[in-house]
């Protein structure tokens, strides 16, 4: 009797499982359309390319959330992943050049020759691929060695803040060949389109789209499933996945180098629509806004990294339009409201109580009664 | 002569000049159940952690299965067969207990295996069929943290057993546990024990009278005594420096012991 009911309850639990799954693809292709057929006739072509570039960072934070939220790394040096990423592209942009002739800024400091590692850059498949390539490959090399040595916690941390420092002094230190604090501005054209052009904004925005709902999936995918799940018990203890016969140091530097070429992704798509990539993106504050905007949203939720992406992206534009001295002192009050409050973000917040109790069809008394195990199997036992 | 499936030879670990483990020779037949004691800070959790890599002996070598297991790191010794159940449960508390089994029980374990494979319906059918042997197939699907800590304990002994290991390194299974809890924990090691060769230690004396043929006292980092429990009891070192203080009462339990169960017995039969 019992184990009939418990049999039963696992079916519908899968029945329900496959249709909340439905329910979520529906929902991210709705938004998708939204956002691809729907906005670009409603915003002004600025508030486009602002919504672009916030969609662009949403994708850093889906990176962010993946290996901090879900398997417990907390990088805050994903701005070299970022910026390698827009750099990547920025350097095909500023080839877009008559053959013979140097990017505008070397002839300023006298370079006479394109730098060999310039030159793959040329090529529009090339720039592409290094752009997720080269953040992946760096990533995956500067997990290898952290992890193999057991370097965890906030020791990690302050490796990848390390990390971002020693990227942000070389990149605005090279002025021969980046160009320096400047960085990569001016972009004429990209594959024979204008790159300012109202409409290249558009395909680029769209782009956008579509590489976040990609990475969204992809995301989705990774953290669902036997290897998702492995990521939490990694998470949770470290060790005990050890004696159980996996080696976490794999798990770690796949899903490091992973975030890494999703932050790649993210740097590129903002580079297009921001039009110029500087030493900035290295910034040591940038990639703890990047983490900042997750813990807003809700870590270890997807739809939070997104949420809490634009919302303070554009609770940053709204308030440096208006009133600019107090934007930071603002962040920081969201963050610690964030963290003392609302630990679960807002999406962990909403999700842990708010929309439970909307979903539920009957009410509610006292809901550890309703979820404590003895309780269940009692009310199931009343009955015999 | 049976074989050995673990042998301990001459392993020394000093952590900083203190010698947790000295000198310490060790073996376990296959197929063999056998219970460790020793007063705190005998060594037998370090003894443990030796034996799964977690420490690597300052001197000596353990061999499993004939095989030197020294320059192997924690998860290449676990998937030579090599299961162990930590002191307080160490189960993942925001998986489910099904999640949790399964997770152990996957065999082939590197990162594209796990990414790709789905877990074969023989598998799932291991799964089911462990929960139920361990009691928790009605909250098979609640998060682990959900359940109390008897349900804990049986979880992280499944949880070793889905890895199917040859041998089993169980560390104070019953800590914590109520009677009841103690004994179902204690049949459950039993019936491992027909397959398996097992590894426990344990301070409840009780316990360790209900599922111990072999016991092995520790004392100072080394093996003071070897034998049945009775014997074990009844030996004057052991006494001294395990049971200690109370030498009349553990001379009174000797004696008393049988009748001592058949009181538990009856008590049962009443339940």
């Amino acid at each position: 009797m019992l184990k009939e009911s418990a049999g039963g309850w696992g079916l519908g639990a899968r029945a329900s499982n496959r249709q909340t799954r439905l329910i979520e693809v529906v929902v991210v292709v709705a938004i998708a359309l939204l956002l691809i057929f729907v906005m670009p006739t409603v915003l002004s072509s600025f508030r486009l390319n602002l919504l672009g570039r916030f969609l662009a960072l949403a994708i850093v934070g889906l990176g962010i959330d993946l290996i901090w939220g879900y398997t417990g790394l907390l990088s805050l040096g994903h701005g070299i992943f970022f910026g390698l990423g827009g750099y990547a592209i920025g350097m095909h942009l500023k080839l877009q050049i008559p053959p013979g002739e140097l990017p505008d800024f070397m002839g300023l400091y006298g370079v006479t020759e394109l730098p060999w590692f310039w030159k793959p850059f040329y090529l529009f498949p090339v720039a592409s691929a290094a752009v997720v390539i080269i953040p992946a490959i760096l990533a995956g090399l500067f997990g290898y060695l952290v992890f193999r040595n057991r370097i965890r916690g906030v020791y990690f941390s302050i490796l990848t803040q390390a990390g971002v420092i020693i990227f942000f002094n070389f990149f605005n230190g090279q002025q021969k060949l980046f160009n320096g604090t400047n960085g990569l501005i001016d972009f004429s054209t990209i594959l024979g389109a204008n790159v300012s052009a109202q409409s290249t904004q558009v395909v680029f925005y769209i782009l956008t789209v579509l590489l976040l709902i990609g990475t969204y999936a992809l995301c989705r995918w990774l953290t669902s499933g036997r290897f998702g799940r492995l990521l939490m018990a990694i998470r949770d203890d470290e060790s005990r996945v050890r004696f159980s016969g996996y080696d976490p140091t794999e798990f770690k530097v796949f899903v490091f180098a992973v975030s890494g070429a999703i932050a790649g992704i993210a740097g590129a798509m903002y580079t297009l629509q921001s039009g110029s990539v500087s030493p900035r993106a290295m910034d040591v504050a940038f990639s703890i806004e990047m983490v900042i905007w997750v813990a807003i949203g809700g870590r270890a939720s997807l739809v939070g990294a997104v949420v809490g992406t634009l919302l303070v992206n554009y609770a940053r534009s709204f308030f440096s339009e208006e009133y600019a001295e107090i934007w930071l002192f603002f962040q920081g009050a969201l963050f610690l409201l964030v963290v003392t409050v609302l630990p679960d973000g807002i999406v962990g917040w909403l999700r842990n109580t708010g929309i439970q109790q909307l979903g539920r069809k009957q009410v509610i008394t006292y809901p550890s009664l309703e979820e404590d195990p003895e309780v269940e199997n009692e009310r199931q036992n009343l009955g015999n | 002569m049976k074989d050995k499936i673990l042998e301990i030879e001459d392993v020394t670990v000093s952590f900083d000049g203190f010698k947790a483990l000295n000198n310490l020779n060790f073996s376990l037949d296959v197929g063999e159940l056998r219970v460790i004691i020793g007063p705190n800070g005998a060594g037998k959790t370090t003894f443990l952690d030796v034996i799964t890599g977690k420490t690597k002996p300052t001197q000596g070598r353990v061999l499993f299965k004939g095989r030197n297991l020294k320059s192997l790191p924690e998860h290449q010794i676990s998937r030579l067969g090599i299961g162990r159940k930590f002191q307080t449960p160490r189960i993942y508390l925001n998986l489910t207990p099904r999640e949790n089994l399964e997770i152990s029980s996957n065999r082939q374990k590197n990162v594209f295996a796990t990414l790709f494979k789905h877990s074969s319906s023989a598998e799932r059918k291991t799964i089911t069929g462990l929960l139920e042997t361990i009691g928790l197939s009605s909250n098979a699907d609640i998060r682990a943290d959900k359940l109390s800590h008897g349900e804990k304990q049986r979880l992280e002994i499944g949880m070793l057993v889905a890895q199917s290991p040859d041998l089993l390194l169980v560390d104070e299974p019953v800590a914590g546990l109520t009677d009841e809890e103690t004994e179902n924990v204690g049949n459950l090691l039993l019936a491992l024990a027909e397959s398996h060769s097992i590894l426990v230690i344990e301070h409840d004396m009780e316990f360790v009278r209900q599922i111990a043929r072999q016991v092995t006292v520790l004392h100072q980092g080394s093996v003071l005594k070897e034998g049945t429990i009775d014997e074990v009891q009844n030996d004057p070192r052991v006494i001294e420096v395990y049971l200690g203080q109370p030498l009349e009462d553990t001379a009174s339990e000797v004696q008393h012991s049988s009748e001592k169960l058949e009181t538990l017995n009856i008590g049962n039969s009443k339940l």
